[in-house]
């Protein structure tokens, strides 16, 4: 068990691994959005209360769940990181944050948008949307901070501090948002609590969802080799491979 | 350095090896709450511009919005909780900054204390010169907003159990930046998206207490917003101040 | 049981820049250990190793042969350290810095005690001045008063001349010997030049040295 966790530490290793799984990955994201995708926007049935613009869900929601699982994963990481001295850990949450806070930016673009046939505005004080924003300036401060930092191991170790701080409030921010949602604008039309959606609308969600998924998993996977090789530069095993390149 | 051998005989004979030291973290703790109280009562300045802060920020909104005494008490609570907590939040840069400067801070990290004891005896003594002042303070601001009558002792009693928490997230933001030479706007970043609960649940209290709704849920939770602070941030504070250490 | 600091195969990577590496040291009582190196070679960084404070280092410590991780506590129990900063606080006098370094040992401590440590730094008169008032060198007189207030056997001092006057530079030299002598061991940096005796020894970083890549 032990072995095999610090081999999956090793950047090497995982260099080679990720270049196996990464095509595979790729496939699946494409695959699964494409489907969900069509199926959701050309096929799925429109809503009886608010026609074809409900279809914007196909892209809004996807984008909320991966946001808010881009911050617990990057916490994640990040106690990994502090607990186990784990670098890849760090160097995967470092590529994280900027991929989750254009999800929440996608999410809240979406939202915004969905706004305007649903509400007539672009901009409401919605829970949902509350919250994501607050998620969006929890995300800009790990950046942030990533930034601020000269060393890039204290960075590593701040930004992890951080998003650990961070996904303890979540929930607490979340919880706190809605209560004060609903003491301030009682019962008006909440974009996703809704009646029960029938199966062929929900289905290409569901697609849509896991699609989006493994675009992260495909985007990080990705992104951590090329921060792979930014920061063993100096490395032998490195050089090796780059020299073999080209 | 040769006189003064009149001092005790720990100058010749061998050097014992300490042990584990018992029962010196309260000593260490009282010592470190002397020695903040202290300093903060030297420098004057440091407890009464928050105050002054707060003030001035509430003087702005009637001149910015409008003096109509019926709005004002609408938006009231609200203007009052924002402009505390940023005042608090202002004051907290300097919590760990100049013990960094002058290098205690990483004799406080070398201590044979718990870090984070000591770190939540400077967190109180923080809370007691900015955020119980502030509370006390409201009150008087209160009434230039024309805050309904009946809300003024909820106000003060949300704040004073408010900022504790604001205080103890705070202080985690200032320690994850102390080490930063720029590290005063980045502060406000990374604090203020956590400090929404504490806000919506005091705001919320003193809105209650207008509204004639009891108040005692709200105050209840953010007391239990005050022990999940007090649960966590101590140690968040202290593995914050060791990386900041290391520069 | 007797004191000692032993570090096996340790290095320190700074961004990507070994600052040192498969470095093996042992401090026993009775010595001086003077680290030597230019600029950048990671003197600072090598104490704060050995004195506990950053944790990002490869290779083993050990304490009295127990690793460092376990007995940490008992470590700074046994440790003084004066690092680049005074750590004296400005706007407290020289009795109250004193007292507060007490306590974080965990002892209430003496008011005589305090006032002989600083006559014998030669700070007879200015204990109940605001720190701040004093010069440098005054201000690392007081820190070094903490040498003689707080009987710990381990010294890691990072430029402890830094600032102060030949005669002081003098009586500080004649201290640290005389702490050898009583079985403690001093762990210091400096570009002053030591005096040589049986108890000194010297540790190079950088180029040629204990530790050296790039």
């Amino acid at each position: 068990m032990w072995a095999f966790i610090h081999k999956l530490g090793s950047p090497k290793w995982f260099y080679g691994i990720s270049a196996r799984l990464s095509p595979w990955c790729w496939g699946v994201a494409v695959a699964l959005i494409l489907v969900g995708g069509v199926w959701g926007l050309a096929f799925a049935p429109a809503d009886y209360q608010q026609g074809h613009s409900f279809r914007i869900i196909y892209v809004h929601v996807p984008a909320a769940f991966l946001a808010q699982s881009i911050f617990v994963a990057m916490a994640a990481a990040g106690f990994i990181f502090m607990v186990w001295k784990i670098k890849l850990a760090d160097m995967a949450a470092t590529v994280m944050a900027p991929l989750g806070a254009g999800m929440t930016f996608v999410a809240l673009f979406s939202g915004a948008v969905w706004g305007v046939p649903t509400w007539g505005t672009w901009w409401q004080w919605d829970a949902r949307l509350t919250s994501m924003l607050i998620l969006f300036f929890l995300y800009i401060g790990v950046i942030a901070l990533r930034g601020a930092f000269t060393s890039r191991d204290s960075a590593s170790r701040a930004a992890s501090v951080l998003a650990m701080v961070g996904v303890i409030n979540i929930p607490i921010i979340k919880y706190s948002v809605e209560w004060w949602y609903t003491l301030h604008q009682p019962a008006t039309f909440s974009v996703t609590s809704r009646p029960a959606m029938p199966t062929e609308m929900w289905a290409p969600l569901l697609i849509m969802v896991l699609g989006f998924y493994s675009f992260f998993i495909a985007v990080t996977l990705m992104r951590t080799r090329s921060e792979i090789l930014r920061r063993e530069a100096s490395k032998r095993w490195v050089r090796e491979l780059l020299g073999e390149g080209g | 350095m040769s006189s003064a051998e009149s001092g005790p005989a720990r100058r010749d004979g061998p050097l014992p090896l300490a042990g584990e030291p018992e029962g010196g973290a309260m000593v260490a703790i009282r010592a470190t709450l002397k020695r903040d109280l202290v300093l903060m009562l030297r420098r004057r300045s440091e407890v009464l511009n928050p105050l002054v802060f707060f003030a001035l920020v509430i003087t702005l909104f009637p001149i910015g919005i409008s003096p109509d005494p019926e709005l004002l008490a609408t938006i009231a609570p609200g203007l009052l909780w924002v402009a505390a907590l940023l005042a608090a939040l202002l004051s907290l840069d300097g919590l760990f900054r100049s013990d960094y400067e002058d290098g205690s801070l990483e004799q406080l990290l070398l201590s044979p204390q718990p870090l984070a004891a000591l770190a939540l005896a400077k967190v109180a003594v923080h809370w007691l010169l900015t955020g119980l002042p502030l509370a006390l303070m409201a009150p008087v601001l209160g009434i230039m907003l024309s805050l309904p009558a009946g809300s003024y002792g909820v106000l003060a009693v949300s704040l004073a159990l408010g900022s504790a928490s604001l205080s103890l997230i705070g202080a985690i933001g200032a320690a994850l930046t102390v080490g930063l030479s720029r590290g005063g706007v980045l502060i406000s970043l990374l604090v203020l998206p956590l400090y929404i609960p504490v806000l919506i649940f005091g705001a919320g209290a003193v809105q209650a207490a207008i509204l004639g709704a009891g108040v005692s849920a709200h105050l209840a939770i953010l007391g239990a917003l005050l022990a999940v602070a007090l649960i966590f941030a101590p140690w968040a504070i202290a593995a914050s101040l060791r990386i900041s250490i290391n520069g | 049981m007797s004191l000692r600091l032993q570090a096996r195969k340790l290095a320190c990577e700074r961004d990507d820049r070994w600052l040192f590496h498969d470095l093996d040291l042992d401090l026993c009582a009775g010595e001086i250990v003077r680290v030597e190196g230019p600029n950048g070679s990671g003197k600072t960084t090598l104490l704060k190793i050995l004195s506990g404070q950053l944790a990002d280092y490869r290779g083993e410590l050990f304490w009295r042969g127990a690793p460092m991780r376990r007995v940490r506590r008992d470590f700074l129990a046994n440790l003084l350290y004066l690092g680049h900063a005074p750590g004296v606080k400005a706007a407290l006098t020289a009795l109250e810095n004193l007292a507060w370094y007490q306590a974080l040992a965990g002892a209430s401590g003496d008011e005589d005690d305090r006032l002989a440590a600083l006559e014998t730094v030669g700070l007879a008169g200015f204990e109940d001045l605001p720190t701040g008032q004093l010069s440098a060198g005054q201000q690392r007189r007081v820190a070094l008063a903490r040498l003689e207030l707080m009987p710990r056997p381990l010294w890691v001092l990072d430029e402890p001349f830094t600032a102060i006057d030949r005669e002081g530079v003098a009586a500080l030299e004649a201290r640290l010997e005389a702490h050898t002598r009583r079985g403690g061991c001093v762990l210091v940096t400096t570009h002053h030049a030591l005096r040589a005796s049986s108890a000194l020894r010297s540790v190079r970083l950088g180029e040629g040295g204990a530790g050296v890549e790039r």
